[in-house]
């Protein structure tokens, strides 16, 4: 039963989350925002006795994924920087 | 304005469909075929204890042979976008800011940690929960916080292409033994399958794991490292 709220709590967040990360203008917050939705995702699989795909979600998803768009995102800033 | 309503139904006329079939079915209450195949005869044909490892590196290892394949191909054309940029300039940016010195401090100490998590799980990888591609990503994230604690630091691409090139190789040549050895290609019984639950155990799993926990180490490495280097051009 508390597993049971816990899981909806999350896929609330996970849904609120989620429309941070399209309608925010800040594209740092939507980053942030999609990085967490990944984190609660990991969290979720695990309730649903999936471990081994919550680990691969929590690494990749929320941990290189993130990094991965911030190192794109410093380039764009840049290449406008050249442009402007 | 017109867009977002019809996302917005979209999503509605989605959500409707999983509400219905959630509320009428249910979870289900037998395995299916297949999975009661693994689940029964899993444990003494393959040998090891966590049975998701069981299907993902034996039962459906050519699965995951081209799994690695795709994640090779995508390293390998990150880095040749990104390097022909890197030619044109490989000065070095001074704008750069240094890394705090809590991050710097936390680094040193904290790296050595992810790296023995990382390789702890690929080599467990056949008893516990995770394996190849979990621990090979906790091994670039160990990279990630060295980078992010020293944005001037140069990453020696050739140990990555060893290591990634070995650890290809090898899984190959373990797939063809399976051939010669055994019934099949990636077949694990090319090695004795040891004791149930033991560190040494479910035959050469355990030994596909580790190359597979390197090859993806090297490989997200590899991408991370080749975006860190586009961030030190002239602005």
């Amino acid at each position: 039963m508390i597993i049971t709220i816990i899981a909806l709590i999350l896929a609330l967040a996970i849904l609120l989350l989620a429309i941070i990360a399209v309608e925010n203008k800040k594209l740092v917050v939507a980053i942030i925002a999609a990085g967490v939705v990944s984190l609660f995702a990991s969290v979720l699989y695990l309730l649903l006795s999936a471990p081994d795909v919550a680990m691969t979600e929590a690494a990749i998803g929320s941990g290189l994924s993130t990094i991965i768009f911030f190192y794109v995102l410093n380039k764009i800033k840049k290449e406008r920087k050249d442009h402007a | 304005m017109l867009k977002k309503a019809f996302i917005f139904a979209l999503l509605f006329v989605i959500a409707v469909m999983l509400f219905k079939s959630y509320r009428f079915a249910g979870p289900d209450q037998h395995l299916n075929e297949v999975a009661t195949r693994y689940a029964e005869k899993g444990p003494q044909e393959v040998g090891a204890a966590n049975l998701v490892t069981a299907v993902i590196v034996t039962y459906r290892g050519l699965d995951t042979l081209g799994e690695v394949t795709i994640l090779f191909l995508a390293a390998s054309i990150i880095g040749f976008v990104l390097k022909i940029r890197n030619d044109e300039s490989t000065a070095y940016n001074p704008k750069i800011r240094k890394a705090s010195e809590i991050l710097a401090t936390a680094a040193t100490v904290i790296t050595p940690l992810i790296f023995l998590f990382g390789i702890y799980v690929f080599i467990n990888g056949h008893l516990t929960p995770g394996g190849g591609f979990q621990g090979g990503a906790i091994l670039a994230s160990a990279l990630v916080l060295m980078l992010l604690a020293n944005p001037v630091k140069k990453v020696n691409h050739r140990i990555i292409s060893v290591v990634e090139s070995i650890s290809g190789f090898s899984f190959i040549i373990l797939g063809i033994l399976g051939l010669l050895l055994a019934s099949g290609f990636l077949d694990n019984t090319i090695i004795g399958l040891g004791d149930f639950g033991e560190l040494i155990s479910a035959g050469a799993i355990p030994i596909i794991y580790i190359f597979i926990g390197l090859k993806v180490g090297s490989e997200l490495s590899g991408i991370v490292s080749n975006l860190q280097e586009t961030q030190k051009e002239e602005i």
